[in-house]
């Protein structure tokens, strides 16, 4: 019985990584991953911070979903969610205020972030998921979500400038011819749709390989 | 041409113009993309979404500001601003939820899941935080409301027209769908960038 438990609530974590990624499969919190993919440091902390939220709200709203009436249970999700943005908010403004100030606007941004309200709407409102699963399912959105924001940002940040962390790696000569388009919004448009297409052929592939098999 | 050195009408317009070109909410600032890949598969849906959100956007400017100005400021509760504004605005969207279901219920079927979702629009958010954060006044704030709105009724219009088009042509199977119309977007977002120093601040 133990064992069967774990198993599934590893299937749960890996179905926010890879099976169902916020970005890559759903297609949710778009805005926050096109603003803050410009630099690897950037998208990395704000996923960091959406993870937080994430995880928090789940958690609250699972333990809370049988108290919460079901005419308004998405304002309440909503407050929820606020209330732990503000708790990000003000430990960034307190100890990462370099990182608050070039996040800017999309840090309270994160309670409008689609991932969170859809999660609390379709996983841990619903009666059948216990609270530890529900932690899970948000800790593996998260995960998914800090994946496809690294990656997006090592990208933009590479051939947008040149650079890793802020850290010149592709040298001088590089540098000073940086594709800047990639870190214009232009850039971010076009590179996350590319992105997308290359994941719809990759998961196309392995559909099909799976399918061959059985 | 500069808007601090306008005055009067120039100085609303060229706040507006600002706001739908040069500073446009979706192309440069990246909010409210989810109903901006959305719902833009057919012209009329994106015109009705379009004409929602400004008018929550308008509504939104007005009463987060006055909350801010009038409450928040005043109870020195400054750090509730994230809370508040979010409130504020899911009771507007409810509102124009009710009142849109009663007077075109066509257009509230043809909304769908959409409507309810103007609430997680960051477009609504994102304009009441940056009024507050520029220290806009009050009529500053409804205009630049108004604008960003309009910004964003011309970048889903435009992109519904091109992706109706494209429904016809032979796109490569993986681009269908969100990927081509992102695609579409950096292309427009490009063109945008003409805009670009236009107007000074």
């Amino acid at each position: 019985m133990k064992t069967t438990k774990k198993a599934s609530l590893g299937k749960v974590f890996l179905n926010g990584v890879i099976t169902e990624n916020p970005t890559f499969r759903l297609v949710l919190g778009t805005c926050a991953t096109l603003a803050t993919t410009i630099s690897l440091i950037n998208g990395f902390s704000m996923a960091i911070a959406t993870t937080f939220v994430l995880v928090g709200s789940n958690v609250a709203i699972s333990l809370l979903k049988n108290f919460i009436p079901e005419k308004v249970r998405i304002p309440a999700y909503v407050v929820v969610i606020a209330s732990f943005v503000t708790i990000v908010q003000m430990v960034m403004q307190a100890y990462f205020i370099d990182l608050y100030n070039s996040l800017g606007v999309f840090i309270p941004l994160i309670v409008v972030n689609c991932i969170i309200l859809a999660r609390a709407e379709t996983f841990a409102g619903k009666a059948e998921n216990s609270v530890l699963a529900s932690a899970v399912d948000g800790l593996g959105m998260g995960v998914g979500f800090i994946c496809a924001l690294s990656l997006m940002g090592t990208f933009r940040e590479l051939i947008g400038s040149g650079t890793i962390l802020g850290v010149p790696v592709l040298g001088d000569g590089f540098a000073a011819n940086a594709m800047k388009f990639f870190a214009n919004p232009a850039g971010g448009f076009i590179t996350f749709g590319l992105f997308l297409a290359t994941f719809n052929f990759v998961f196309a592939k392995i559909d099909a390989k799976r399918r061959n098999k059985a | 041409m500069s808007i601090e050195s306008a005055t009067g009408i120039v100085k609303i317009l060229l706040i507006i113009l600002s706001a739908v070109f040069c500073n446009n909410v979706i192309l440069v600032q990246f909010l409210g993309i989810c109903p901006f890949l959305g719902v833009s598969r057919r012209v009329e849906t994106a015109v009705g979404m379009g004409v929602a959100v400004t008018f929550v956007i308008a509504m939104a400017s007005v009463f987060t500001w006055l909350v801010q100005k009038f409450i928040l400021e005043q109870l020195g509760l400054e750090y509730l601003q994230t809370i508040a504004f979010i409130l504020v605005i899911a009771a507007l969207v409810q509102f124009v939820e009710m009142f849109l279901q009663k007077s075109s219920p066509t257009l509230y079927s043809s909304l769908g899941v959409y409507l309810p979702l103007i609430t997680t629009n960051c477009a609504v958010l994102g304009v009441a935080i940056i009024n507050i954060n520029k220290g806009y006044d009050l009529g500053t704030a409804l205009i630049n409301g108004v604008g960003t709105a309009l910004g964003f009724l011309l970048a889903i219009v435009l992109l519904a027209g091109i992706r109706e088009r494209m429904e016809l042509g032979n796109t490569p199977k993986h681009l269908r769908g969100f990927p081509i119309s992102l695609i579409t977007a950096g292309l427009m977002a490009i063109a945008f960038m003409g805009f670009t120093g236009l107007i000074t601040k």
